[in-house]
């Protein structure tokens, strides 16, 4: 870059414009920003082209069909129950895997990324597999009445095994950095264990929890691979919202694939955005300032 | 040392339970995957693997995965030297953007693109005026597979170079040293871990990159069928042995990724141990 | 409440020994500081009387308070108060919940009424003098309100022992000054036994009632701050308990010499080491009959209401150190550069580890 050059150049009149000291500077802004704006903002633009063709009128029939409003609520509350499971046994693993020491251990906390490493087309083949009425655990759930396979439990059970990491990756960190004096402040006052957790530990860990939990449900709302194998697909039934992006797809019909898309965007980045606005509020109430 | 939970009947319920709900919901699905694949025994799996198609669907996935990896590492690599070594308007921005492919479903990036780039799209007449297609070919299915795996190497960069600070490469620029000399002595032996961890992610996503990849590839059997896709297709066909053979090879991939991955926070721990 | 501990050891792993076994005895009412460098065991010793460390089973040790048995009593039960080196306050709650965390979890038909707790709190927080500060989190307040916090947290259950871990460590002097005079007064209004642990001998000194001066897992003295100080049982409690000079040479016919340095001793002969505490020397232009000590002012700190001189020479290998009163340092002109001669008015010798100092007395010859 020109960095030699400047250096060389007397130093520049304008106050408050430092020379940088490192080189590169020119040259990582200008492959980021290309590479940002055509590959990240650029494709953005397809949507908004799409619908700028669409009257308000047009765009709310298409995403207020009822076959596909079927879909939001089977999408959300499948993602809802997943994201509450996942918050909780992902409590529960954070708290094992960090706070006890026990033979495996390395390998149980290693197996907590499969969900991440396994690509999502294998995970719904092999829960659509396994849960399906002739498979291993189909078989055995049968005799209880419970149905996984091509219902929304299903649905529910894929979205959840895709977003294990999400709870657990962020809640561990958390528990390793808490003090022991905390734990022990509190036991020499003479709390409990379950009160300890509840009115000590928890605190501290809420942030991350939610934080995870959150994270799960966005994962889980745009979920594809692993869902449709096991989901059954059937219209107002088990036909989640990103299926029905892929089926006006597979009828050339792009104005409602797009109008469909919209939303599942907005929803997603509001939650993103929620989720960043909360945490940092909480975040700064515990280190200080007004 | 005594902590909240030190109970030994509390300890082992504990342990207890979230082992055994850890081998139902993630080890018995993995353990199904190979029990399939081999279930018609070994012959059959590698008849199934040796396949003109999934050869071809093998061929084309490492071909894509080959093509994303430097991509991502040069653009990894700037953007976390870019907000972490330099301070200009708009960095917390550009932090934010690179997280956009997260956020989005697959099957919307997929259709982003498609909708851009595709016959009916904004850049879709000129390319095809000069007949050059994209979308339902090898391009389109790169651009997506870029597209969500972007990611992966900046984040694991940007937090670490952050923590190390600048001091280390300012010495050197005092010594002397300039441009790629500098990165390539001071930057890269300290980073050098989390770059291979963020390859090693990207590697794993591209492989395995589905929802993204189904909408622009057209699934062409031995043309434009990923392995993904590939397993789709003959699991769709009733085919499940064969289905579940290509998916023990991704599954091998991401059993690999987990064991570096595992040996890489070994490592750190290891040196941090010792520091 | 009085503590005694018997034949208390511990070791993490084989070949780490905290703690070789201890018995110590704490009157009730007693403000005992545990003294030492870091790694000699004294935090060990104070989290093991508070729980929060078990004791090795073998040889089996025994923990009282009192006449009660507590050496296998959990933490939350020993009913102490423990204040954390670094506070170890609840950051997510206010100063008032903080305080009345304790009395909140107590099983229900202990706890008192929740008009009873604010009561309680409020009168804390007066004794603390941070009423004022009741609604805030800790993140807001300085160190030294947060270590109030801790203290009055401690409090709140009224334990009959207070065990306090490097109280005072992160906080700066000013304020560690007032938080040592304050803990004295609370202590001695209500009661308690106190025990805290420091690393800073005029901290220990000035706040105890007795001093345990421990080194590598032992306690080598236990006694009240004078008794330390002017009669220390070896040569560690000696070093630790102030600044010393050494003097180390060959013993004849009752003079030691070390270079062009002689001193007169009443000595047999052989090799010999004496320490000396810097205000037991006096400088003079001369030497004098007993004491040939030719040495160079290297610095001077005329800051207090002593003058500190550091003193370097050929024959010594670390410098001295000497503290003259201002008018001293007016009469001898003191400069860097300035050659004189040290004249020791008092010497000490510790011949082994826990042998009785042989400390004897000189007559000054200056002036």
């Amino acid at each position: 870059m020109s960095q030699r050059a400047a250096g060389s150049r007397l130093p520049l009149p304008f106050p408050g414009r430092t020379q940088r000291v490192l080189p590169g500077f020119g040259l990582s802004l200008g492959i980021s920003l290309t590479f940002v704006s055509l590959v990240l903002l650029l494709p953005l633009t397809g949507l908004v082209g799409q619908l700028a063709g669409l009257s308000l009128g047009e765009y709310w029939a298409i995403i207020s069909e009822p076959r596909v409003v079927a879909s939001y609520a089977i999408t959300l509350g499948a993602a809802a129950v997943a994201a509450l499971v996942n918050a909780a046994f992902g409590l529960l693993l954070a708290w094992v895997l960090v706070r006890y020491d026990f033979p495996g251990k390395r390998a149980l906390d290693a197996l907590m990324d499969l969900p991440f490493a396994l690509p999502t087309a294998v995970a719904g083949i092999t829960l659509a597999t396994l849960y399906s009425s002739n498979g291993w655990m189909g078989q055995t759930l049968a005799p209880l009445g419970l149905e996984v396979a091509y219902t929304w439990v299903g649905i529910a059970l894929a979205m959840a095994f895709t977003s294990i990491p999400f709870v657990v990756r962020t809640v561990q960190p958390i528990l390793e950095d808490l003090p022991h004096e905390i734990d022990e402040a509190a036991m020499t006052l003479g709390a409990q264990d379950g009160v300890a957790f509840r009115r000590v530990i928890l605190p501290h860990l809420w942030p991350a929890l939610v934080t995870g939990t959150g994270l799960a449900f966005v994962r889980s709302l745009g979920e594809f691979g692993a869902v449709i194998f096991i989901a059954g697909n059937m219209p107002y039934e088990t036909e989640i919202t990103s299926l029905m992006i892929f089926v006006k797809l597979q009828e050339y019909d792009y104005v409602g694939a797009s109008a469909i898309a919209s939303v599942v965007l907005a929803t997603s980045l509001a939650l993103l955005l929620a989720i960043n606005l909360w945490q940092g509020r909480f975040i700064r109430r515990l280190h200080g300032g007004n | 040392m005594q902590r909240i939970g030190d109970a030994p009947a509390l300890r082992r319920l504990l342990i207890g339970a979230a082992v055994a709900l850890s081998a139902l919901f993630l080890l018995l699905p993995l353990v199904a995957i190979f029990a399939q694949a081999f279930s018609q025994g070994l012959g059959t799996f590698w008849v199934n693997v040796s396949d003109t198609y999934t050869l071809a669907a093998i061929g084309l996935t490492l071909f894509i995965t080959a093509l994303t990896i430097p991509i991502n590492l040069v653009f990894g690599v700037m953007l976390a030297w870019l907000v972490t070594r330099f301070a200009f308007p708009g960095r917390r921005l550009l932090q934010t953007l690179i997280d956009i492919p997260f956020a989005i479903s697959p099957v919307v990036a997929g259709l982003v693109y498609l909708l851009l780039y595709g016959r009916n799209g904004w850049l879709g007449g000129w390319l095809d005026a000069h007949d050059i297609q994209l979308m339902f070919a090898w391009p389109g299915i790169l651009m997506v597979t870029v597209f969500v795996t972007c990611p992966f190497v900046a984040r694991e960069l940007i937090p670490l170079m952050q923590a190390q600070g600048s001091r280390e490469e300012e010495a050197a620029v005092t010594l002397g040293a300039s441009g790629f000399t500098l990165f390539r002595r001071v930057t890269l032996p300290n980073i050098r871990w989390a770059l291979l961890y963020g390859v090693i992610l990207t590697n794993a996503r591209a492989v395995g990159e589905f929802g993204a990849v189904s909408v622009v590839s057209g699934a062409i059997r031995g043309e434009t069928n990923t392995l993904p896709l590939h397993v789709e297709l003959l699991y769709q066909d009733y085919n499940t042995v064969g289905a579940f053979a290509s998916a023990a090879l991704l599954a091998l991939i991401a059993l690999f990724t987990l064991a570096a991955k595992a040996g890489l926070e070994w490592r750190a721990a290891r040196r941090e141990a010792l520091a | 409440m009085s503590i005694r501990l018997e034949n208390i050891a511990k070791h993490y792993g084989p070949r780490a020994r905290a703690l070789s076994p201890i018995d110590l005895d704490i009157r009730e009412g007693e403000l005992i500081g545990l003294l030492g460098p870091s790694g000699s065991g004294k935090t060990t010793l104070l989290r093991i009387m508070a729980g929060l460390e078990q004791p090795d089973p073998a040889p089996a040790g025994r923990i009282q308070f009192g006449e009660r048995d507590v050496t296998r009593v959990h933490v939350r039960d020993r009913r102490i108060g423990f204040v954390f080196q670094h506070y170890a306050l609840f950051r997510h709650m206010s100063v008032y919940d903080n305080v009345a965390f304790g009395l909140t979890v107590l099983p229900r038909r202990e706890r008192p009424s929740s008009g009873e707790i604010r009561a309680r709190v409020h009168r804390l927080l007066e004794m603390v003098q941070l009423e004022q500060l009741a609604t805030r989190y800790p993140a807001q307040l300085s160190g030294g309100q947060q270590q109030r916090v801790s203290l009055a947290r401690a409090l709140a259950l009224r334990p009959e022992v207070l065990l306090l871990d490097e109280p005072f460590g992160a906080l700066d002097a000013k304020v560690r000054q007032e938080l040592r005079r304050w803990l004295r007064h609370l202590h001695d209004e209500l009661g308690f036994t106190s025990v805290f642990v420091t690393h800073d001998q005029e901290e220990a000194l000035e706040l105890s009632d007795r001093v345990a001066v421990m080194s590598n897992g032992r306690i080598e003295q236990i006694d009240t701050p004078e008794a330390l100080y002017r009669a220390p049982a070896n040569r560690f409690v000696f070093e630790f308990l102030g600044d010393v000079n050494h003097l180390e040479g060959e013993v004849r016919e009752g003079v030691l010499t070390c270079g062009e340095a002689r001193l007169a001793v009443d000595m047999p002969d052989g090799a010999a080491e004496l320490l000396m505490r810097p205000h037991e020397l006096s400088l003079a232009p001369a030497p004098s009959a007993e004491a040939h000590l030719p040495m160079t002012v290297t610095a001077v700190s005329p800051v207090g209401a002593e003058v500190r001189v550091e003193l370097a020479a050929d024959w010594l290998a670390e410098p001295w150190l000497a503290t003259v009163r201002h008018a001293d340092f007016e009469h001898l002109a003191l400069a860097r550069g300035k050659r004189l001669y040290a004249l020791p008015r008092r010497w000490h010798r510790f011949d082994d580890q826990g042998a009785r100092p042989a400390a004897r007395p000189r007559l000054a010859t200056a002036d």
